[in-house]
């Protein structure tokens, strides 16, 4: 029995077509094992009663019993349907659609389609064309449906039609009178084949009236097991509940018919009946109160078995859990790779890779066998045969001397293992990414802090997964297309997504700042310091030296050590106007020749993550490893450099000297008067409308603009008083964290609060806070906050600050949970399509979605920030001309 | 009023049915039936004026932000409903 069920198991099989159809009352009746008739399931002794809805025929649960139709044992018995006998028939929910077009669409008396016979004719040859194309039939069926259910009288028997009304949830109303569920399915049992047809369906596997059920199936035991609680206690599944209702429901209604009820208790039995069947099927159907267990809670039903996140098919088919995974908070480490993750000793001694003995490897997974359980050792032994066997320190020496060639041994993870780390929500590709393993002591996974920006990670309680990758193949592809470094340029823009942030930019751009400064003198013990985690071990030739004589070296000439020997690049950074001849004034034009940093201030544009020019530069000519190379030496060299000073931001450094506050009030309140004079333009009817506008938008409009020009004003005198030694200034221009925006309203004036884009305008009849005559329109009683946050706010103007922050507080949880949707929306209809090796873009059908990828079949990694730009690139670095200049005088030349 | 050429508008990208060789040619390039086109309806008002009938390949030749010229090609099928 059993090898024969082995061999069966082995036969490919090819699937060659799926029908779909009804289940007719009779194939119900076939596939049933037993008729169900008893609605109680276990007898005293714990025995499935016989014809119960525990019956040993449809399949056990219980170890130790036989199944009575299959004579298999629990597990192996795959459980069998039963069904119940229904008194009357009762309407299946699921086809309420379908039923409803159906019974507008036949004619009441002779049951016959009401539509001519040529309007058929010609339906049936659309619906034939439609099936030979392979489209849907939809559209051609609900046009039948439409034009039928039109039709007044039927064009057979003459007779006039009536409406049909459906209410909610499984009631037709006939002219006022309820159409029992008996009257349907005579009309539909008298419904032509060839009228079947014309409706879409095939008479011969879906007749209508099997839409209307007469024989309920019982889905096997082994689909609503009941468990034992620990109390000994049995707790049955909700379906079996559901079942043990319809069972005594139809029970009742029988005996009440026998006995000759009246029709008034016949018709409630036989609602209740439509109740317990369509909450069998489905517990949320909208008009009725679901089916609730006895502790209130409702009940879970066939169709939330399917439905939804956890159902069936999102929950348990197209997602499930994983094996070798793990999942901790992660913490920043700098001195990692951007290639590596640290994995805490704890987990590297439950995560284990699979590892075949042969007989070079033998001598050292014997001693990671003979170590078991201490780190680093191994889990498991499987044998040939799949026999697995745990390490214990009782059994170790044992399992080595039985050790030999065939065999795996699951090991402990150790460093240079590669796996995969993931941070949900998982939006792009580079959510994921494969690290090397480096195991550390602690408790969290570490990863240097570059690598934030692709996962969207902080530090700020942030958890992340771990899976360790099980097989050969799958090792090879995390290495060479999910490694971090393979994935540094990112597709969406073509430039790196990976770079420094925050403290990688202020340290940097404290180290190669104009080398006027003292601090820019490095001393040779210092140099050595700030290069002391990269491999560098040679300085350069000393810039200068001390007046003791010591040699000491610039801060360009230390970041030049970890450039390429021969990078050549040449742009304005973040600090700079774009103009070269005015950057080349401040220090922000940068140019670097032959690796070496000439000129210029590094900053966001330099090795940000989004901008980093140079980082990009080195990625296209000298590969990704370079580009890993230079990240990893960045952030370690530049955590020490921001190091060598310190690099902090306190209240007082938010100070403004006294004649710019002088000169911010000023500038608020003539704003504030010109406010007032606008009001009172508008209240003279002397305002002068915008087109398109109302006068009332008009004034809004003009406030708005005015006092966000103040604010402006405002930051702008602010921020003129901050140098580069201010360090909220110093962050904010290089682009290592916060914007002037946030300067302006820390040290000059907070500005308008606004809710929708609007002034704030809610509150009481005719203002916003009875702090306020009414009508006021000013800009003090609509939200505009002249404090800066240092300063401290009024009530008032706190009041109107926390209405503001309220809105994007709100804002953001309904756009995280929509634009959610949507990207899912947008995955389910794209992520069959892929790049052919013709660079055309098609479907799992072959049919063509873009004859050129992109239409111009450039990946958008390997060309400069989307532009086509790389072809000047190549083209620059073979004439060996330099850049923008030349383009400037070719244009000059073509002018001429 | 006069009716004018939707070819001659700003925005209508050109279109024009491809016979005999092109399309074997076309069909070859990429190895695929006439089927695994993408399709165009034979009522779209632009295959109306070029005069195509299901079963004719358009040649659309678009202007593109990446490319300067992008070529597409569409089957026209029978409308059904």
């Amino acid at each position: 029995m059993i090898s024969n069920r082995i061999k069966i198991q082995r036969i490919p099989k090819r699937i060659s077509a799926i029908k779909f159809g009804l289940l007719s009352p009779k194939e119900i009746r076939r596939m049933s094992a037993t008729n169900v008739i008893t609605a109680d399931t276990y007898d005293q002794d714990n025995y499935p009663i016989d014809m119960g809805l525990m019956d040993k025929r449809l399949g056990v649960i219980d170890p130790g019993l036989k199944c009575s139709t299959c004579h298999e044992k629990a597990g192996d018995c795959p459980g069998h349907f039963g069904h119940i006998d229904l008194v009357v028939p009762v309407i299946h929910v699921g086809f309420n659609k379908v039923l409803r077009k159906l019974l507008r669409s036949i004619c009441w008396n002779c049951s016959r389609l009401l539509l001519e016979q040529e309007r058929k004719t010609i339906y049936l040859e659309k619906l034939a064309e439609v099936e030979e194309i392979g489209h849907m039939p939809d559209n051609v069926i609900n046009e039948v449906f439409k034009e039928a259910s039109k039709v007044k009288e039927c064009p057979y028997c003459l007779e006039l039609q009536k409406d049909i009304k459906f209410e909610k949830p499984t009631d037709y109303i006939e002219d006022g009178v309820k159409l029992t569920p008996t009257e349907i399915r005579s009309r539909f049992e008298n419904i032509p084949d060839e009228d079947i047809r014309v409706v879409g369906m095939d008479p011969e596997n879906a007749r209508p009236e099997w839409m209307i059920l007469t024989v309920l199936p019982v889905p096997p035991v082994t689909v609503r097991p009941s468990i034992t609680l620990e109390s000994g206690q049995r707790s049955e599944d909700d379906l079996t509940h559901k079942l043990v209702d319809i069972i005594r429901i139809n029970q009742r209604f029988q005996e009440n018919r026998d006995a000759g009820a009246p029709q008034l208790i016949i018709e409630d039995l036989w609602e209740l009946l439509q109740y317990h069947v369509t909450t069998f099927f489905d517990n949320s159907v909208s008009g009725i109160p679901p089916a609730r267990h006895r502790s209130g809670r409702p009940l879970k039903t066939l169709s939330q078995r399917l439905k939804g996140k956890e159902g069936r098919f999102r929950g348990s088919l197209a997602g499930k859990r994983v094996n070798f995974s793990a999942r901790t908070v992660i913490s920043p480490d700098p001195d990692l790779s951007i290639n590596e993750v640290g994995v805490p000793l704890d987990i590297a001694k439950v995560l284990t890779i699979p590892e075949n003995v042969t007989e070079r490897n033998m001598p050292f997974l014997k001693k990671r066998i003979m170590n078991g359980s201490n780190y680093p050792g191994a889990n498991y032994v499987i044998r040939p045969d799949g026999g697995r066997i745990k390490i214990t320190d009782i059994n170790s020496e044992d399992v080595c001397e039985r050790l030999e060639p065939g065999w795996i041994v699951e090991r402990h993870l150790q460093d240079k293992d590669i796996v995969l780390f993931n941070r949900q929500p998982s939006l792009h590709k580079m959510s994921i990414m494969s690290h090397f393993v480096k195991v550390l002591p602690g408790k969290t996974f570490r990863l240097n802090p570059a690598v934030c920006p692709p996962y969207n990670a902080d530090f700020d309680g942030d958890e992340m997964n771990l899976h360790v990758l099980q097989t050969e193949e799958s090792r090879a592809e995390a290495r060479i297309l999910l490694l971090v470094q393979e994935n540094i340029l990112s597709p969406r823009f073509g430039g790196p997504i990976i770079g420094g942030i925050h403290d990688h930019i202020s340290g940097m751009f404290l180290l190669t700042r104009k080398d006027n400064d003292i601090n820019n003198r490095i001393s040779k013990n210092d140099a050595l310091e700030l290069l002391k985690k990269t491999d560098i071990r040679e300085l350069p030739d000393p810039a200068g030296t001390f007046e003791d004589g010591e040699p000491y070296w610039t801060g360009k000439q230390i970041f030049s050590m970890i450039l390429p020997d021969d990078l050549n690049v040449e742009f304005s950074s973040s600090i700079g106007v774009k103009d070269i001849e005015e950057d080349k004034k401040t220090d922000s034009y940068v140019v670097i020749r032959d690796g070496q940093l000439i000129e210029g201030t590094i900053d966001e544009a330099a090795i940000g993550a989004f901008k980093a020019k140079i980082l990009d530069t080195i990625i296209k000519e000298y590969g990704t490893s370079r580009g890993a190379q230079f990240i990893d030496d960045a952030t370690k060299l530049s955590v020490r450099a921001i190091m060598r000073s310190g690099l902090s931001f306190g209240l007082a450094d938010e100070d403004i000297p006294e004649e710019a506050i002088i000169q911010i009030d000023e500038g608020l309140s003539i704003a504030e008067k010109k406010v007032r004079e606008l009001v009172d333009l508008y209240n003279n009817e002397e305002l002068e409308v915008i087109p398109g506008r109302s006068l009332e938008e008009t004034l809004e409009m003009r406030i708005m603009q005015e006092l966000g020009k103040a604010r402006d004003k405002a930051g702008k005198i602010a921020d003129s008083h901050m140098t580069l030694e201010n360090p909220a200034a110093l962050m904010a221009r290089s682009g290592a964290r916060g914007s002037i925006l946030n300067i302006t309203q820390m040290a000059a004036c907070v500005g308008q609060q606004a809710v929708r884009g609007a002034r704030i305008n809610r509150g009481y009849h005719g203002r916003t806070l009875s702090h306020f005559p009414s009508g006021d329109l000013g800009a003090a009683a609509h939200g505009f906050v002249n404090s800066s946050y240092k300063e401290g706010m009024s009530p008032t103007e706190f009041f109107f600050h926390a209405i503001g922050g309220r809105e994007g507080l709100v804002d953001t949880a309904v756009r995280t949970s929509q634009s959610g949707y949507l990207q899912r929306r947008l995955v389910s209809a794209l992520q069959d399509l892929e790049v052919q090796r013709d660079y055309s873009v098609r479907d799992t059908r072959g049919v063509v979605i873009q004859f050129l990828y992109g239409e111009d079949g450039v990946d958008p990694t390997k060309s400069d920030f989307s532009k086509p730009e790389a072809i000047h690139r190549i083209f620059r670095s073979v004439t060996k001309k330099k850049d923008t200049k030349d383009k400037k005088e070719d244009k000059k030349e073509k002018e001429a | 009023m006069t009716k004018s050429k939707l070819l001659e508008h700003n925005m209508v990208p050109y279109h024009e049915i491809i016979v005999g060789e092109e399309v074997e040619a076309l069909l070859e390039k990429y190895k695929i039936k006439k089927e695994q086109l993408p399709k165009i309806r034979s009522d779209d008002p632009i295959v109306l004026e070029i005069g195509a009938v299901p079963g004719d390949i358009v040649k659309i030749t678009r202007k593109s932000q990446t490319a300067e010229e992008a070529l597409f090609y569409r089957l026209v099928i029978e409308t059904i409903v």
